[in-house]
């Protein structure tokens, strides 16, 4: 399984507590990671990335083992880390204030 | 016994102040989605108990909410608001094209009839309805394809389509407005659209009388008169009594004439209510002194109503949806301010109290009267 983190609105608007869970076949890609994050919380369509365009939203950043993924292609598979469930992919909100 | 809901939207979430017909005591419920704008939250007429809610946040976007138990439970509906075809481009700041995009939701207007109807008002500026309870949304794309799309440019706040009047008599007839773009009427539900801004007069534009371009704040109407509409412009209080042909201006002795809200009495469509602020760039009220001012004869002659509201050092601002009138007798009014209180009068203006106070600030504030 997948670990994901989402930050907190997102989690109240999923109504999930913690990190997600997700099934996700290989290889896995940020763009699968969301694809199936969507898909059981259609609740965070459009919160993540353009419902349309599915271009990442300006203030949301992914984070894996460390690094920053927001500019990677989403179809670049991720680090094994990621892919076999040891580390989290990291949505993150960027700190803008508010 | 008659009860009254008020629903408040502000910065960082919502909020559900509920008293009996007596007004006097008030039970605050809240905040509902929690960090988040509450652009405005809106109840179906026709079911008193859907409510709908805008919340936005510039991190993660635009979510609809609904309530089907009058607000006490909430469920995400809806989010995808696509223009029709290509959006194209409206006027920047500067004067120069820019491209039409989704912003936020402004404003919800339920069916007076069907409480699964509802239009959105959004920025950048556009009209939008759902049929299914807030599901799916597609645009009334004739507003914005009637021809002066293009020259329309946004005001301080955005591009965006604010005000929402379904005309209660003539279920064709829906009129909106846009800052800074000015008033439009629709007489086929939506469908097509023409400007309706005659005898609107402002310096911010090349041609100040211009058909198009002006920066209406706010539109109120009486349900007993659909044709009589009062309007907050930027600046300028105004008056139609032709359903928006044309508008004659109703200043009058108002001290200032720039302001945010007007409302109108729910039993005597010629007495109305505006808050004047100091100018387009001191939105604060004069000389810090918070007051509604009244007329009753449809505008022109004004008097201020100062009585439980603070007459010094008040530099709060009350921004164009946060103000409401409830149906019971004596009316009730509210309206919220930047400061985050929200006043109430339970005698038509007379006198005001705070009924919550210290919230975050207050961006839009609706009444439900209860049976």
């Amino acid at each position: 399984m997948i670990r994901v983190v989402i930050p907190s609105p997102l989690r109240i608007l999923a109504g999930v507590a913690g990190e997600v869970f997700l099934k996700v076949s290989h290889p896995v890609t940020q763009r699968r990671v969301l694809d199936a994050l969507e898909a059981h919380y259609p609740a965070l369509r459009g919160t993540i990335r353009d419902q349309t365009t599915h271009i990442r939203r300006p203030k949301v950043r992914f984070y894996v083992c460390g690094e920053d993924w927001s500019h990677e292609p989403p179809d670049t598979p991720l680090p094994e880390p990621v892919a076999n469930g040891t580390e989290p992919f990291l949505v993150v909100a960027a700190i803008s204030g508010g | 016994m008659s009860a009254i809901r008020v629903l408040v939207g502000t910065r960082k979430g919502a909020f559900i102040l509920t008293s009996d017909a007596k007004r006097a005591s008030w039970d605050v419920a809240g905040p509902h989605f929690a960090g988040w704008e509450i652009y405005h939250l809106k109840g179906s007429p026709a079911n008193p108990n859907r409510v709908y809610a805008a919340q936005n946040s510039s991190w993660f976007g635009q979510q609809i909410q609904r309530s089907d138990d009058g607000g006490k439970s909430w469920l995400p509906v809806g989010n995808k608001f696509a223009y029709e075809g290509t959006p194209g481009t409206h006027q920047w700041y500067d004067g120069t094209p820019h491209p039409w995009e989704f912003a936020r939701v402004w404003h919800l207007e339920p069916s007076l009839t069907n409480p699964d109807e509802v239009y959105a008002g959004v920025e950048d500026a556009a009209l939008f309805r759902s049929a299914d309870a807030g599901q799916t949304w597609q645009e009334l794309a004739g507003l914005r394809g009637h021809g002066s799309g293009s020259s329309w440019m946004p005001g301080a706040g955005g591009l965006c389509l604010h005000t929402i009047l379904l005309d209660p008599v003539n279920a064709q007839r829906m009129f909106v407005a846009i800052s800074a773009a000015g008033a439009f009427r629709s007489d086929d539900t939506g469908k097509t659209w023409r400007p309706i801004n005659r005898g609107l007069h402002s310096d911010y534009i090349p041609n100040p009388t211009a058909e198009v371009g002006h920066c209406v704040h706010r539109l109120a109407m009486h349900r007993a008169r659909p044709n009589v509409l009062f309007m907050q412009k930027h600046w300028d209080v105004m008056r139609s009594d032709d359903g928006g042909d044309s508008w004659h201006e109703i200043s009058g002795n108002l001290p200032t004439d720039f302001g945010f809200v007007i409302d109108v009495h729910a039993h005597d469509p010629e007495t109305i209510y505006v808050v004047p602020i100091k100018s387009d760039s001191e939105h604060f009220p004069l000389d810090g002194q918070l007051r509604v001012y009244r007329s009753r004869s449809g505008g022109n002659e004004w008097e201020p109503l100062t009585k439980g509201l603070p007459q010094r050092d008040c530099y709060v601002n009350v921004l164009r949806d946060a103000m409401a009138v409830d149906t019971l007798d004596p009316c009730g009014l509210y309206f919220g301010t930047t400061g985050g209180q929200v006043y109430a009068s339970s005698d038509g203006g007379d006198s005001w109290s705070a009924i919550v106070r210290d919230l975050p600030a207050v961006l839009a504030v609706e009444v439900q009267t209860l049976p």
